[in-house]
Parts: structure tokens; C-alpha cells; sequence
């Protein structure tokens, strides 16, 4: 027969290795095109956010007194010296946008990762202990959930005042039901699995139970979430900040940025329109991002 | 040949809730089973789903306790037993699952799968747990350099294997083998039996096979139990229950056990109606709503199982 006369290392061979889940998870990602080109945007979005002071062509907050409301350089009167114009202070909007940036991202990712954080521990305490914890932790969830997420943020900020990191904290608060929720469903149901009793027999304690065991099979919906969730941290950032409740002046953040120039809105439209754009592009990416890690993650919706 | 398991009078009722308004159930998923496990010998339970055997499973496990009865493994009364004792039993009981595509974590590559039990339970250095876990992937018929892989790359034959080895990890003198079988393709089914047989032989070994394929029983076990609604109906030696059914649900199952002879001319007794709900069972024998030979007296009085010579049998016609 044919096969006979090969060696056996040519039918070794022929059997290809499985890609690691790293290689896998990328293969997976990279067939989305629009996930990829968000991704990239992101990547320059975060970037320019971290090395702000090397990128932008003025300080955020230095007022030039003779350029006020400067057009952007296309339009007429505009100027290269100030790319996209210049607010009704006379401050270079590139240059706050660049260090905007800065800000929304990082209330995105502490809001995301700290709710993540508290969200997982949670909502695995609750799907372990069940019984009257269980009870109060969910029913706490669900009044939180009852609110509309502004209005609550609102109120938080109303009672712990106006500032960066209570923003931080009240868009936390706004987030985290959905994690707990979330990691308490998954972890309940692979706590029925045959894997997780079968540790159990074998001795596993209930700490490694939990971290070790259960979660790391309950994390793909988590981080998929967080993805998503850090856009509208974002979004619900910018809009305390639209209200004045979020940022306070003169730290150049896109929500406040576009609730400064609310007014000039007629008359000198680039002011609120280049943050806003900023704010409707990175949500978008940060969302196209998240689909495709989605994707990329769900195992039921991987072709292989 | 030591028992080393003994149950008597194991019980195991679950409180329902039925909707907001209605008072809570009470279901007795294990009424009254009493059994002893010989090291060695395979003890097979045979019943329908719903029969209360995967209950027994999670009794004899740990990890449930018993409504009532006593369950003693090693000598020690595992209800009254202190923390430290039951960590010990713990790992003497072990348990192998039906499905196995679910007993494995699907994010643990086999070497932590395996090395987990003895990580956990013992504080043996981490090089003699490699080698352990190498000498165990050997022993179930499988390559060393397996051990790096996940559970998704393997076949359900190889995974069952894998989930023997993981619960031989502990070297344990009981295993509770929960339908082991039943998932796999037939032809694969011949191998892992042969495997459990061959291990029982070398670790001398106490079998709770759960099944409800009698020709895998037949194969395997040393003793039989048929479990009926959560009650023992018949308990024998293999030899004596599959010669010599004399409880009339016993004798029911066999006579659906395909043969392979088209020529054999066998009668085949047919159960009329299904299994009774366990929240209204029935009054007397579990038995009567189906039996082909209930009296009177079945319908009110509950039949003690008697000894007949080689089985238990309860039933009051036997």
C-alpha cells in the first residue's frame, strides 16, 4: 500500500499542531477588519494620551489672549499655528483634545478595571454563598439597576461633590451591577458543571474554588463586557463633565469642553464639534473593538 | 476482603418550593438504602433515571450530607465525624462522572488537572507531583506528552480516561464510577471497562458503578443493587440476580435487555405507566402502580426486604 512506503514522521507531520489559545484568539480576532482598524485607532488614541505633553502643540491651558475662537485651518482665517482652532479663550483645542484624551481614558479604565474588580468578587461570593448573602447583595444590584444610570451618577456626585475622582466613583457605582450580575450567573452555572464537583471531591477548598476553578471560566463574558463597559464610562463621564459635574475647569476634558462651547454652537461651531468627534469616534472604536473580541472569545461563535 | 464502606438506612429528602402559595414539598430521592462496599469488588446499582442513583452518588461522595441513616467509611461515622477525619475520608472517595466533555475544566491543561487533587490535599514537592501525574497518564493508557494539552483536544474516550487518572490521583480506595460508560461509543466502551476492571485488580479497589445498562453490569459487577423510586427493591450477588430475579421490577429489566440472538425466544415483560412522581409517591409498595402481580396488600402495606437466599428481595410475593 501507498502509505506504507512513507515513514512514520511523515504521518506525524501531517497532523498540525493546535495554535496556542494567544495565536488562536488573534487568528479569531484579526478575521474582524473593522475590530482591527478600531483597535488601531485606539492604540494612536492612547498614545497621544500618554505622552500628551510630547504631542500637542501648546499647554491645555495657556490662554492666548489675541486668538480667541480661532477657525481651524481650512476655514477662512484659520491658521497652522493652531490646527483646530482655538476655543473663546483663546486656547488651542488640539492641544486639549490630545490631553482630553488623557482623561476619558483613564476614568474609562479605572471605572472598568475597579468595577471588574469588585464586580467579580461580588458576584462570586454571591453565586457561593447563596442563602440571605446572596439576597442582599442582589437585591442591592437591583436597586442600583432601578435608577437611570445618569441620574444616580448624578446624585452621587450631588452628595460627595463635584471632582475627577468622584466621577470615578460615581460611574463605578453606574457599572457595576451589570458585572456582578454577570460573573454571579456564569459562576452558578458552571457550579452545577461536573468539573467543579469533581474538585471538590478531590479537595479544592472554596477560595480556589472560586478564583482558581470557576473563573476563569466565567471571565470571557466579563472582559467582553468591560470592553464595553469602558465606552460608556466614557460617555457617561463626558456627560457629568457636560453638566459641570464631572471635571472641573481648567482641566481640559471633552465632556466639559463640548458644555463650554454649547454656546458659541452658532456662531463658532468647531469648538464643541472637534470633542464631540473625539468622544463619537473613540466610543465607536472602543464598541467595534469589544464586538470583535466577542467574537474572538465566544467560543460558540468561533468558526475553526 | 474488607468492607470498606458500610451504609445502612440511607435517606435523602430534598425540600422543593412549589410556587409562592403552596406549602414546600418534601422528596425523598433516597428512602432507606442500606449497602456495604468490599475492597476489590464492584457493588453495581441498576435503576431508571429518577431512581435516586445519582443521589446515592452524591451521598457516598461527600458531597451531600444524609437526611438520616449512617454512612461509615473506614470505620468512621462520616455524620458525626470532626473536620479533620472527613478531610481525610475526602480523599479516599472519588468519583468518575458520565459526561466527559463536563468533568474536565476546560481551562486546565491535563498536568494541572491532575496535579490539583495532590496540590490540594497533600503537601507532596512539586516534582514528585509532576512525576505522579506522568505515572498516572501511563497508567490510564495514555502518552506523557499529553499532559500539556487541554481537555478540548482529546477524544470522550480519552477524557474519560483522563478523568479516571485524576481521580486515582489521591489513591483512594473508594471510586464511584457515575455511569463511566454510557457516554462513550461502543466501541471505545469495551477499552475503558477493560481499564476500570484492570485498575480495581492492581489498586484492589471498592467499585460504585451506577448504571443502567445491565450488560455493562453484567460485565463488571460483583454484586447488584436494582433501586426503585429511592428504595432497594432486590440485592444479590451478579450470578444470583441475573439467574434468579425474583422482584418483579427486576425481572422486568432484564427481560428489556436486548440479547444478541435473533433466535432466542425470550418474553418480554412490559411495564405499563412511567416512573410515579417522587412528590406523591405512592402509598404501600413503590412498586404497585406498575406491577404486574400487586394485590391488595401491596397497595397498603410498604414490603421489608427479606432475605431469600443469595438476594435481598422486597417484595411480598418473592
Amino acid at each position: 500500500m501507498r502509505t506504507e512506503t512513507l515513514p512514520p514522521e511523515t504521518t506525524q507531520a501531517a497532523i498540525p499542531a493546535p495554535p496556542s489559545p494567544a495565536r488562536a484568539f488573534w487568528l479569531a480576532f484579526s478575521e474582524n477588519r473593522g475590530a482591527v482598524v478600531a483597535m488601531g485607532i485606539l492604540i494612536v488614541i492612547a498614545l497621544a494620551a500618554i505622552f500628551a505633553e510630547l504631542v500637542a502643540p501648546h499647554s491645555p491651558t495657556e490662554q492666548f489672549r489675541q486668538f480667541s475662537k480661532v477657525p481651524p485651518f481650512w476655514m477662512e482665517g484659520g491658521s497652522w499655528r493652531f490646527l483646530l482652532g482655538t476655543d473663546d479663550l483663546g486656547r488651542d483645542i488640539l492641544s486639549r483634545l490630545i490631553h482630553g484624551a488623557r482623561v476619558s481614558l483613564a476614568i474609562g479604565v479605572t471605572v472598568a478595571v475597579v468595577s471588574v474588580l469588585i464586580g467579580v468578587v461580588l458576584g462570586l461570593v454571591a453565586a457561593f454563598q447563596r442563602g440571605i448573602i446572596d439576597t442582599v447583595i442582589m437585591r442591592s444590584m437591583d436597586l442600583l439597576i432601578a435608577i437611570p444610570g445618569l441620574v444616580l451618577a448624578i446624585l452621587i456626585i450631588a452628595v460627595i461633590g463635584p471632582s475627577l475622582t468622584n466621577t470615578i466613583v460615581a460611574v463605578t457605582v453606574v457599572s457595576l451591577p451589570r458585572y456582578v450580575r454577570l460573573v454571579r450567573a456564569s459562576a452558578l452555572s458552571e457550579l452545577g458543571r461536573e468539573y467543579v464537583i469533581a474538585a471538590r471531591v478531590a479537595g479544592v477548598g472554596k477560595l480556589r474554588l472560586m478564583f482558581v476553578t470557576v473563573l476563569p471560566n466565567c471571565l470571557s463574558p466579563v472582559i467582553v463586557q468591560a470592553a464595553l463597559g469602558l465606552s460608556e464610562a466614557i460617555l457617561e463621564a463626558a456627560a457629568l463633565g457636560f453638566l459641570g459635574l464631572g471635571a472641573q475647569p481648567p482641566l481640559a476634558e471633552w465632556g466639559a469642553m463640548v458644555g463650554d462651547g454649547r454656546e458659541f454652537m452658532r456662531s463658532n461651531p468647531w469648538i464643541v464639534t472637534f470633542p464631540g468627534l473625539a468622544i463619537l469616534i473613540t466610543v465607536i472604536s472602543i464598541n467595534l473593538m469589544g464586538d470583535g473580541l466577542r467574537d474572538a472569545l465566544d467560543p460558540k461563535l468561533r468558526r475553526t | 476482603m474488607s468492607i470498606v464502606l458500610e451504609a445502612s438506612g440511607l435517606k435523602r429528602h430534598y425540600a422543593v418550593r412549589r410556587g409562592m402559595f403552596s406549602p414546600v414539598a418534601n422528596v425523598a430521592a433516597l428512602d432507606g438504602v442500606s449497602f456495604n462496599l468490599k475492597s476489590g469488588k464492584t457493588l453495581a446499582i441498576v435503576g431508571e433515571s429518577g431512581s435516586g442513583k445519582s443521589t446515592l452518588a452524591r451521598l457516598v461522595t461527600m458531597i451531600e450530607e444524609p437526611t438520616a441513616g449512617t454512612l461509615t467509611i473506614d470505620g468512621v461515622d462520616i455524620v458525626n465525624a470532626d473536620q479533620a477525619a472527613l478531610r481525610r475520608l475526602r480523599s479516599q472517595v472519588q468519583i468518575v462522572f458520565q459526561n466527559p466533555y463536563g468533568s474536565l475544566n476546560p481551562r486546565q491543561t491535563i498536568r494541572a488537572a491532575l496535579e490539583e487533587p495532590l496540590l490540594v490535599s497533600t503537601d507532596m514537592p512539586a516534582e514528585a507531583r509532576r512525576a505522579a501525574a506522568l505515572d498516572a497518564l501511563t497508567r490510564v493508557g495514555l502518552r506523557p506528552e499529553h499532559a500539556d494539552r487541554y481537555p478540548h483536544m482529546f477524544s470522550g474516550g480519552q477524557r474519560q480516561r483522563i478523568a479516571i487518572a485524576r481521580a486515582l490521583m489521591l489513591r483512594p480506595r473508594i471510586l464511584v464510577l457515575d455511569e463511566p460508560v454510557s457516554a462513550l461509543d461502543v466501541s471505545i466502551r469495551a477499552q475503558v471497562l477493560n481499564l476500570i476492571a484492570e485498575l480495581q485488580q492492581e489498586l484492589k479497589l471498592a467499585y460504585l458503578f451506577i448504571s443502567h445498562d445491565l450488560s455493562v453490569v453484567r460485565h463488571i459487577a460483583d454484586e447488584v443493587m436494582v433501586i426503585y423510586l429511592g428504595h432497594a427493591v432486590e440485592a444479590g450477588t451478579r450470578d444470583e440476580i441475573f439467574a434468579n430475579p425474583r422482584h418483579p421490577y427486576t425481572r422486568a429489566l432484564l427481560s428489556a435487555t436486548p440479547v444478541a440472538d435473533p433466535g432466542a425466544k425470550k418474553e418480554r415483560i412490559v411495564l405499563q405507566g412511567e416512573l410515579p412522581s417522587p412528590f406523591n409517591p405512592p402509598k404501600g409498595c413503590a412498586f404497585n402502580p406498575r406491577c404486574p402481580m400487586a394485590q391488595e396488600r401491596c397497595r397498603v402495606e410498604a414490603p421489608e426486604p427479606r432475605d431469600l437466599g443469595g438476594s435481598m428481595v422486597a417484595c411480598h410475593f418473592a
